[in-house]
């Protein structure tokens, strides 16, 4: 297991050059000038120019990349174009909120959907299996956006239940942060639950069949027992797959559900970025998005092996 | 269930006591907060770096200036107590207001406004021009300095008291002495406000408190002059990038102004009984549309003024303003209601005249080769404008080959002198804040130096003559009648198209009063009832 951990941990470092190079050519092969923006719509040629000097992006592609490297294997990843500010620094601002929002989504997902895919599956071809996997495929029709705004004008604007936007920081007060992250964990949450929930039935479902299954029922257990012990725990293996798979779709989900709900996370920096061609924070924040990503799988892998005793590495 | 009904509710209990607890906290506080939001956020805190707006507006909270504008354009003192000119006109002696202190409690200087004129005078196009004017500027003693000219100069104080970006904004001396082409890392001013450092948070809100030591003018506030007496304790900038969230959070009371929604969503705020729209600057904004004179087909003046003569300035405010209380036809460069606004004869740009369009295109020997057309689609008041251009100039009988792409894109795009089959471009449109583009001098698009000008790098040394003179200008009838000329030889040579005014009012809470009308959204003297 140890060894296997570490060859993994160790793949990282290819991932992580290819990442590297792929996300500096595009930027700066793609047209876009941070020295334009900076300099505003007021600005002169020459004045574009000077700026472009300064951020040293008048140099060879190969030198920008050499200096880039050089900085990032020395622990710095740079100064942002425009905030005045190390990456590091804006990435560890940033960070809370993004990883609040794929924390409460996750749970929220994981407790709705894991039982409602049992149900589903226990109740194969019954209404309920179908308002389930109906439920299921409208979750991925509907853009993150139109159920932010469906949310945001029901419990926010309509019944003012719950704030429009914003973000309060756990340690600054916990009601309000709580507040806050209701409907934009809902908004995210969906997809994600009808993803989960999919796979859970499918899973079970398979599983059901099963002479184990036949067995314990046999043997007199209960439904509940059945389902939750020997049903679910051998259907483990694809549903925490799609979890993982899921990382992703969290991550891209955070970008819009951030902008919709005016959160302050790592999303909203990321579009931010994109848009002002802030280089050094483009880069980094994908560089870690890589990271995070190859980890998550990696944990993924390792409770394999909780689940099925067979699995071992 | 019981047990499922007990923890809900004692969750709810929880929720909702922490939650009260937290607005019981604020209100026992008893401060006056102020929940802004502007259009764009703020990255840049160097006024001097950018001339994007909200930097600039940053600028106002925390810096002050030596002049300012009021609400009819005029410029007063404002850090400025009393100033003299010598018979001359070549020798200007500037005095400070007593108790002027940095946010630091040291007293402002005259070197202090010295090295921030000089540093604002490297960037800014109409300090640039002052500066080549200027032989020096000497501290006579801590509070009075001289400005030496080469000869008279008209605009020296419509320089000092420039409205709009780059604005002469007063720092100390060590911040003011960093290079122009570095971002400034001190936010210590002298302004009415305070930056709170501690508690800002890029891409969040950012954080001014009231200057306590702060000392208005004894003159009524007016426009970006007069007394600035802040009202409230605290004015946070909350970074809300979505339109349709800013309205469904000013609804709800989370925000009490935003600077400018987008026309499409006035309407909701309207018939909201809680928000209302303020007019807040009533010079409002220009459409423009640029041309490339260093390419073809625009090398040509024929071709640019065939491209002239095919606008209707209604159908691109139609297109993007929309409702015609918001938008003004006028064929005035230099803003119509301003002293320098003329109204062109013969209904230029307002009404087409495709005949005589398509005669220039003959006799120019048009090719039918497509213009090239930026379009860029993220800035929403600008994504309409091209597709109308479009139509118009194909009615004139040009080929027009449209290219969508975002803002940045197209910014750098426009900064490229290569023919548009390279990566070049032909036409573009952008706006100006009315303030920028006020007079010859403020208003680049005049600017005919060639490489040196703005995007579209004009050649005229005709322009140029006519635009020296305006600056030297100090009797203000005949800059007036200069002014006249400049625009008089903007359309001769078709140098670029001024598309159309419109306004955008702001929207704040129906309990938010003293919203001044001034070219740039002030937070002193607003009051939160």
């Amino acid at each position: 297991m140890i060894d296997f951990i570490a060859r993994r941990l160790v793949s990282i470092v290819p991932v992580l050059a290819v990442v590297a190079i792929f996300v500096f050519l595009m930027l700066r092969l793609t047209p876009g000038d941070p020295a334009a923006v900076i300099a505003g719509d007021n600005a002169t040629s020459d004045q574009i120019a000077d700026i472009r000097a300064k951020l040293g992006l008048d140099l060879p592609i190969w030198q920008q990349f050499a200096i880039w490297i050089g900085d990032m294997l020395h622990g710095n990843f740079g100064e942002s174009f425009f905030f005045k500010k190390t990456v590091a620094s804006l990435i560890a601002q940033r960070i809370e909120p993004t990883l609040a929002l794929a924390i409460c989504t996750l749970i929220l997902a994981v407790v709705i959907a894991v039982p409602l895919g049992v149900i589903a599956a226990y109740r194969h071809g019954t209404a309920v299996d179908r308002i389930v996997m109906g439920f299921s495929v409208l979750g991925f029709s509907v853009p993150v956006f139109v159920i932010g705004y469906c949310l945001i004008y029901v419990f926010a604007i309509y019944l003012g239940w719950l704030p429009v936007q914003g973000y309060t920081r756990i340690g600054v007060d916990f009601g309000g942060f709580l507040e806050h992250m209701i409907l934009p964990s809902v908004s995210l949450a969906v997809i994600y639950i009808a993803l989960i929930a999919r796979i859970t039935r499918a899973s079970v479902l398979e599983v059901l069949n099963e002479d184990y299954i036949r067995t314990a029922r046999a043997k007199g257990l209960s439904n509940r027992v059945v389902l939750m012990r020997h049903a679910l725990r051998n259907a483990a293996v694809p549903i925490l797959t799609v979890i993982g798979i899921g990382v992703a779709l969290l991550i891209g989900g955070a970008v819009v559900t951030e902008s919709v709900y005016g959160l302050p996370g790592l999303g909203r920096l990321t579009v931010e970025a994109v848009l002002s061609r802030d280089f050094p924070t483009i880069q980094a924040v994908i560089l870690m998005f890589s990271v995070v990503y190859v980890l998550i799988n990696l944990l993924i892998d390792i409770a394999y092996t909780l689940f099925d005793p067979r699995i071992r590495y | 269930m019981t047990k499922t009904t007990i923890n809900r509710r004692t969750f709810g209990i929880l929720s909702t006591g922490a939650i009260v607890s937290a607005a019981a906290t604020a209100r026992a506080q008893g401060k006056k907060v102020v929940r802004f939001v502007q259009n764009g956020n703020l990255t840049i805190l160097d006024p001097i770096w950018t001339t994007a707006y909200v930097t600039r507006n940053h600028g106002y909270f925390i810096y002050d200036t030596l002049f300012a504008i009021d609400e009819h354009n005029a410029v007063k003192p404002q850090m400025v107590d009393k100033y003299e000119v010598s018979a001359d006109k070549t020798l200007w002696t500037f005095t400070l207001r007593d108790g002027l202190e940095w946010h630091d409690g040291k007293p402002v200087t005259s070197d202090d406004c010295i090295a921030s004129v000089k540093r604002w005078g490297a960037r800014d196009t109409m300090g640039q021009k002052l500066m080549d004017f200027v032989k020096e500027m000497k501290a006579v003693n801590a509070k009075t300095f001289t400005m030496q000219l080469k000869e008279p100069y008209g605009l020296v104080l419509d320089s000092l008291g420039k409205p709009s970006s780059n604005v002469p904004f007063m720092m100390p001396k060590a911040v003011a002495e960093t290079d122009p082409f570095k971002q400034i890392g001190s936010q210590i001013g002298s302004g009415p406000f305070i930056y709170v450092n501690a508690e800002s948070k890029p891409g969040e809100k950012h954080v001014y408190i009231k200057n306590p030591k702060y000392k208005p003018r004894s003159d009524p506030p007016s426009g970006l002059a007069g007394g600035k007496i802040v009202k409230v304790d605290r004015v946070e900038v909350v970074e809300m990038p979505d339109p349709q969230q800013q309205v469904n959070a000013i609804i709800a009371g989370e925000i009490d102004l935003i600077e400018q929604p987008p026309h499409d969503l006035l309407p909701v705020l309207k018939t909201d009984k809680g928000v209302q729209l303020v007019n807040w600057n009533p010079l409002g904004q220009q459409f423009i549309f640029r041309m490339n004179w260093t390419q073809p087909p625009f090398n040509n003046p024929k071709m640019r003024m065939a491209a002239l003569l095919c606008v209707r300035q209604e159908d691109y405010l139609k297109a993007t303003v929309g409702s015609p209380e918001y938008y003004k036809v006028s064929s005035a460069a230099f803003v119509s209601g301003t002293p320098n606004a003329f109204e062109a004869p013969n209904d230029f740009l307002i009404k087409p005249n495709y005949e005589k369009a398509k005669q220039l295109l003959k006799e120019a020997g048009y090719d039918g080769t497509p213009v090239v057309l930026m379009q860029s689609t993220t800035l929403p008041v600008l994504t309409n404008m091209a597709p109308v251009t479009k139509s118009l100039l194909e009615q004139g009988g040009f080929k027009v080959d449209m290219q969508s792409m975002d803002w940045q894109t197209l910014v750098t795009r426009r900064t490229k002198k290569d023919p548009p089959s390279q990566g070049g471009w032909n036409i573009f449109h952008t706006f100006s804040v009315a303030a920028d583009i006020l007079n010859p001098i403020s208003c680049s698009y005049m600017a005919a130096n060639g490489d040196k000008a703005w995007f579209g790098w004009p050649n005229d040394p005709e322009m140029e003559k006519l635009r020296d003179s305006y600056s030297k200008e100090t009797d203000p009838a005949k800059a007036k009648e200069l002014a006249h000329a400049v625009q008089n030889r903007a359309i001769e040579t078709a140098q670029y198209g001024w598309v159309g005014q419109w306004y955008g009012p702001g929207a704040a809470r129906k309990n938010i009063t003293g919203w001044l009308k001034a070219p740039v959204p002030v937070m002193w003297n607003i009051d939160k009832a």
